[in-house]
């Protein structure tokens, strides 16, 4: 078996996004420890050193978000990893990340809350955090592995986008995935695409740093690299500076915005499965998918056509797929280890075509695959 | 000198949004000659600030600035320096960014002794909300929060960093500007983490309500209130008591913590 896949190999999750990481070409690293993340610090704290990359346990959150940002701005590929209380500490920092346009990966290893809630046990509790924890109308990208092997390519995806957009990227992984070891099968060095964000010709005369290109994302230099700019994550013009005039403010929120918005056939990423003649479609992400997968299989060999949908990509939320799977299901059901976060999404954009409904547990424990199971049974 | 020292400043920008009286333009000044002595490169050169009124500086100034969120102007700082160690990184921070919510990272730059070199404008209150007080607002001060006088003991920011680890410490204030100008150059010479301590005005939001009369009457307080580290050596507690010492305060030699990261990469 090892002749035909070489760099197959056990590995845990959180170690996938490690190395995902350093084969996007992540050279920075600034954390603070939080179960179920930890393993990602522990890791880079080894390696990167290796590669000539940096390292540092900063003394919060709310630093190591900053440090990140810093670094990101001389040019280094950054990240950082955390759960939930850490991930509300980076909150305001995210922000900055998203107003002032810098690259940068933020994994957050879902663990039970609200608060220290059970720092061991999984939950998918900050699916809305994801999108709107940060203060003021953002925009954000967050992407969801169901698997060891989906988190290290995830992760390489993600600096792919933070570059390529130049805005934060999650990746909202959760305590299962992040802890679950599995066989992966790595790709060579080459075979995943690695993008770098785009720099601005030498010795342009009114180099403008935050003036968009036709897809609305600005070419900023890096630090110390030929020009010197201001960032601030006050509301700024195209030259940097700040500025609270309506007409400056109202394009660059609806920018950040746009650059999103506008480009989601190279952001959303999801996966259909037995979906085209489906009466019952489960819409699952992260390691609840699993679960969903498998009820959607024992559903079908008991003559039921079940299918799963699954948002890898689960901001900027799916709106087009899930319209279409409404207009063809009898119902939806949305499997998750929380109240009901995602769901009331799928409904929203549902417009009242299919009944949708929550399979919800918030025990701690990952959803099995006969509870969504009963739930496809009883529709 | 005149070209010299202009050149650092984004002419463009200008005017500042500071208040009459307010002593952030001397400092801001003390700064770009400081910056013309020692030959400051503006192309590796950064300058990072926090949220306030005196970190709005970094606006003017023609440099990679970079203008943080409030108190973690350091933390952003240790991700530049760290990331590119060439680059000299300048951080300027008010007392309330620098002493309060950013205190966390101040003692921690200090600790890993960065380098960085920290200017702390110190003028005594919240100036961008307002006049709130600050962790450097003397006690029994009034503050649009302490109407009757604060009750709460202040910082002395200099002790704290060099308590914490820093290597140079020093203050000056807007009355002593070529001592400023002098202490700065020092700190930027200086291999670590330093932080320069600059006692400035606030006329309108902790003058006015503590009778300390114009932005003119607070320098003649700093002048006589400001006292050099040679002369506080011989005076007593007792006669020290209202007054801050200015100058030179503590200079160390420690190994700088980028430099010693990269010996571990080169040991691998
Ligand atoms: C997280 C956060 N809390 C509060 C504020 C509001 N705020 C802005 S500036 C400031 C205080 C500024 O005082 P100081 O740091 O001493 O600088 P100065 O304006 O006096 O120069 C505060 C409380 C903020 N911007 N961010």
């Amino acid at each position: 078996m090892s002749a035909v896949l070489p760099l197959a190999r056990l590995m845990q999750g959180n170690e996938a996004i490690a190395e995902g990481a350093l084969a996007a070409g992540a050279r920075f690293f600034a954390g603070y420890p939080i179960t179920p993340s930890t393993e990602i610090a522990e890791i880079l704290s080894d390696k990167l050193p290796t590669l000539g990359g940096k390292y540092i346990q900063m003394e919060d959150e709310l630093g190591s978000m900053a440090a990140v940002i810093g670094a990101s701005l001389t040019g280094l590929k950054s990240m950082t990893a955390t759960s939930g209380p850490g991930f509300s500490l980076k909150q305001e920092n995210l922000g900055f990340a998203a107003m002032a346009e810098v690259p940068c990966v933020v994994v957050n290893v879902q663990r039970f809350g609200p608060s220290t809630g059970i720092p061991t046990a999984p939950a998918q509790g900050d699916v809305m955090q994801a999108r709107w924890g940060t203060h003021g109308d953002h925009s954000i990208i967050a992407l969801c592995p169901d698997s060891v092997q989906e988190s290290y390519s995830l992760t390489v995806k993600a600096f792919n986008l933070s570059e390529r957009f130049r805005t934060p990227v999650i990746i909202l992984t959760d305590e299962v995935i992040g802890h679950l070891r599995e066989r992966v099968c790595l790709p060579q060095p080459g075979d995943l695409p690695v993008v770098d964000r785009k720099k601005p010709p030498a010795g342009l005369k009114d180099y403008k740093p935050y003036q968009p290109g036709e897809d609305g994302v600005p070419v900023v230099a890096n630090f110390c690299e030929g020009y010197r700019f201001h960032v601030t994550s006050l509301v700024h013009d195209e030259s940097g500076a700040p500025s609270t005039n309506p007409v400056v403010t109202d394009k660059l929120i609806k920018r950040l915005h746009d650059k999103l918005m506008k480009n989601l056939d190279e952001i959303v990423l999801s996966e259909f499965c037995q979906t085209d003649d489906a009466e019952i479609v489960v819409v699952a992400y992260g390691a609840v998918s699993r679960s969903a997968r498998r009820a959607v299989k024992e559903a079908r060999a008991e003559g039921i056509k079940a299918g799963l949908f699954r948002p890898i990509t689960i901001w900027p939320f799916p709106e087009k797929e899930i319209a279409s799977l409404s207009r063809k299901a009898r119902a939806i059901i949305v499997p998750e280890m929380n109240m009901g976060q995602y769901r009331l999404e799928v409904e929203r954009a549902a417009q009242g075509n299919t009944r949708v409904t929550g399979v919800n547990k918030v025990t701690g424990e990952l959803i099995t695959p006969s509870e969504i199971l009963a739930a496809i049974k009883s529709l | 000198m005149q070209q010299e020292v202009q050149k650092y400043l984004r002419y463009d920008k200008l005017p500042h949004i500071w208040c009459p009286g307010c002593g952030n333009g001397i400092v801001l000044g003390a700064l770009i000659r400081a910056f013309a002595k020692i030959g400051c490169n503006q192309d590796n050169t950064v300058i990072v600030s926090g949220i306030g009124c005196s970190s709005r500086a970094s606006g003017y100034l023609d440099f990679n600035t970079l203008h943080t969120t409030h108190g973690r102007a350091l933390a952003f700082a240790t991700g530049i320096k760290f990331a590119r160690p060439e680059l000299k990184v300048f951080v300027l921070m008010g007392d309330g960014d620098a002493g309060a919510i950013g205190g966390n990272h101040l003692i921690h730059a200090a600790r890993r002794n960065i380098d960085l070199t920290a200017i702390i404008f110190n003028n005594s209150i919240y100036g961008m909300t307002g006049g709130q007080y600050s962790p450097l607002t003397p006690q029994n001060s009034r503050a649009s929060t302490a109407s009757r006088g604060t009750v709460e003991r202040p910082f002395d920011l200099a002790e704290l960093a060099k308590a914490a680890g820093a290597t140079y410490t020093a203050r000056a204030t807007t009355y002593h500007t070529s001592l400023l100008t002098k202490l700065i150059c020092n700190g930027a010479n200086h291999k670590g983490f330093s932080l320069i301590e600059t006692v400035t005005a606030c006329p309108v939001a902790y003058g006015r309500r503590n009778k300390m009369g114009s932005g003119y009457d607070m320098l003649m307080w700093q002048k006589e209130h400001g006292i050099p580290v040679e002369k506080a050596k011989k005076l007593t507690p007792e006669e020290l008591k209202g007054n801050f010492i200015i100058g030179e305060l503590y200079k160390t030699e420690a190994p700088e913590f980028t430099e010693a990261y990269q010996q571990l990469i080169e040991r691998i």
